[in-house]
């Protein structure tokens, strides 16, 4: 009885999580004649299927490729200075008795909860000010910031399990000090890192209002805003299948990436929020 | 209470005795952090400074030259204006049936998931995958599954006629927003759970076992009061994000047919409208709004989030 439970459950948990994404793709191998006549049922029908015709003509797309590079090149910067910066905090605040060491946890809190809407109407004001609107740093600057508070936590987790005293031993058996640490230390905490690191990409990847509001044209503008002011020729009847099949060239190296890094993620999603 | 008091007192006597080591510790430690303090201020602090000074003024970016000072009368326009309590009572209902009915779900699937033992990894990645896509994509695929004239889910309710126009209509398009937000967020909920699952202790439902308690039971007076900690800060952390909820609003029905909710309504003043005076005036009160939710869901399900972390 338990275990025919547990199975419906993981049917339950695979068709909740793969329909839409099944979905999403059967949709992209519809052809553009189809969604503009209509064509419902979640398989093309016979004679509908347009083939690859959908990716090549997104992919041929100039303005998808300059947001797919855009995407690529901005969460990536963002990512490796948010960890590097919270990398140096999470250590202070795992490690060292210092004072203001409650105030970095309550702003890193207060940010994680911050409505990030209310922010973009001055942020457009400032940017445009300082020549940072429509620019790739103008993305990279509110994605370290609203990044680092997840990175931080998840860091000083990890870091707080690490038995620092090893490093002492590997100096009494003769280490220098930065042997110590590279030996020792980076491989006990490069998982950690790793972890904080792929979270923080998920949100660069993922965000959507700094997307649309501090960018106006293609130079700086990540995938999903592209996405959704791509709305081809007829703009009362989007050109689905086409979204759709950007829509899965996005999709593409999360699913990598998840599939890459399963236990990771998960653990660095469970750690952070509640267990110390 | 009493400890209180008597800690401070602690505190003060040993101040004096503070040694280089501690000091040179403590500025270490204050050098290290600093990069992630000032990072996360210059984004966020400044600008909502910055949002404060312009909420009093009349000011559009249409024409700068205009602005002028006008008090709080922004703050009245936008409390006294219908619009701004629609979308307020719509954010809040988008934030109550999204969290509630993940928490359920979300709850099912830890609980599956932590019992499952085979094909462990295939659930685990398959749970990620809603984590992990855009959630523009998500409002997409399922903008696209509700409509009738390319989608499925007609078609799958045989108590739906084929053209029926789920965009066309409040409560409609309401459902299909949140549909396309529970199925994205769930498994961040459901993982979470799932680690506050984990931690509590076998030998305790054992016990109960023994004692005859039913499985019912057990969830009730074992299970969810030992895991708490765990389900108030999943609370806490999804009904801020879905208070925020935009994404989903702006792909599915760019706000039509009352869809809006108050993240959506600022944005559209201020980037839409460039109405920056009374769009600061929005971002305060979608600020001070959020604060407001913070501190009921702390106070009223007592939130310990440092004890949580294990920080206190």
């Amino acid at each position: 009885m338990r275990k025919v439970g547990t199975l419906i459950g993981c049917a339950l948990i695979l068709v909740w999580c793969l329909l839409p994404v099944v979905w999403i793709i059967s949709l992209s191998f519809k052809s553009q004649t189809a969604i503009t006549n209509g064509s419902p049922g979640f398989f093309p029908a016979s004679g509908d299927s347009a083939g690859w015709q959908n990716y090549q003509d997104v992919l041929d797309n100039e303005q998808f490729r300059r947001a797919i590079f855009n995407s690529i090149g901005i969460s990536l910067i963002a990512t490796l200075l948010s960890v590097v910066i919270a990398t140096l905090a999470a250590y202070a605040i795992a490690r060292l008795e210092f004072q203001g060491k409650r105030f970095v946890l309550t702003t890193a809190l207060a940010i994680a909860m911050f409505p990030v809407v209310s922010l973009v109407g001055p942020l457009f004001d400032m940017w445009r000010a300082f020549g940072l609107y429509d620019t790739w740093p103008g993305l990279i600057i509110p994605y370290m910031s609203f990044t680092l508070p997840l990175a931080i936590w998840t860091l000083s987790a990890f870091f707080r399990e690490i038995p620092w005293e090893m490093e002492q031993a590997a100096q009494v058996d003769g280490a220098t000090s930065w042997q110590a640490f590279r030996k020792v230390i980076v491989p006990l905490a490069a998982p950690g890192v790793f972890t904080a690191a792929i979270l923080t990409f998920f949100f660069a990847w993922n965000d959507f209002v700094f997307g649309i509001s501090l960018t106006s044209t293609e130079r700086a503008r990540p995938i999903p805003a592209a996405l959704s002011f791509f709305v081809g020729s007829d703009p009362f009847n989007r050109p689905a299948s086409l979204l759709a099949a950007g829509a899965v060239v996005s999709t593409i190296p999360i699913i990598i990436i998840v599939l890459i890094f399963q236990r990771k993620i998960v653990a660095g999603l469970t750690s952070g929020a509640v267990k110390g | 209470m009493t400890t209180t008091v008597v800690a401070p007192r602690t505190e003060r006597q040993q101040k004096p005795e503070v040694s280089d080591r501690a000091k040179a510790e403590t500025r270490l430690g204050q050098k290290l952090v600093a990069p992630a303090i000032v990072l996360m201020l210059v984004v966020t602090a400044f600008p909502m400074l910055r949002a404060l000074y312009l909420s009093l003024f009349n000011y559009s970016l249409t024409a700068p030259e205009d602005r002028e000072f006008v008090g709080l009368s922004n703050y009245a326009t936008a409390l006294t204006d219908p619009l701004f309590w629609k979308t307020t009572g719509v954010t809040v209902l988008y934030m109550l049936v999204t969290v509630g009915v993940e928490l359920v779900i979300g709850f099912v699937f830890a609980m599956v998931m932590h019992r499952v033992i085979f094909a462990r990894g295939v659930i685990r990645t398959s749970i990620l995958i809603p984590y992990g896509i855009i959630t523009v994509v998500s409002g997409f695929a399922w903008q696209f599954a509700f409509s009738f004239q390319n989608g499925f889910v007609n078609g799958w309710l045989p108590f739906l006629d084929t053209d029926f126009n789920w965009f066309g209509d409040t409560t409609p398009a309401v459902i299909a927003i949140m549909v396309s937000e529970i199925w994205k967020t769930t498994p961040f909920m459901s993982l979470l759970l799932l680690a506050g699952l984990a931690q509590v202790s076998e030998d305790m439902i054992e016990a109960a076992k023994v004692d005859g308690a039913t499985w019912w039971q057990r969830l009730w007076k074992v299970v969810l009061p030992n895991m708490r900690a765990a389900i108030m800060v999943a609370v806490l952390f999804r009904a801020l994000d879905a208070y925020r909820i935009f994404d989903n609003i702006f792909v599915m029905t760019a706000g039509a047919v009352n869809t809006e909710s108050i993240s959506f309504l600022t944005y559209r003043q201020t980037i839409e409208q460039f109405q920056l005076g009374i769009g600061s005036a929005l971002s305060v009160l979608l600020f001070l709004s959020v604060l407001v939710i913070a501190w009921l869901i702390v106070k009223l399900f007592k939130v310990d989030l440092a004890s949580a972390r294990q920080e206190g």
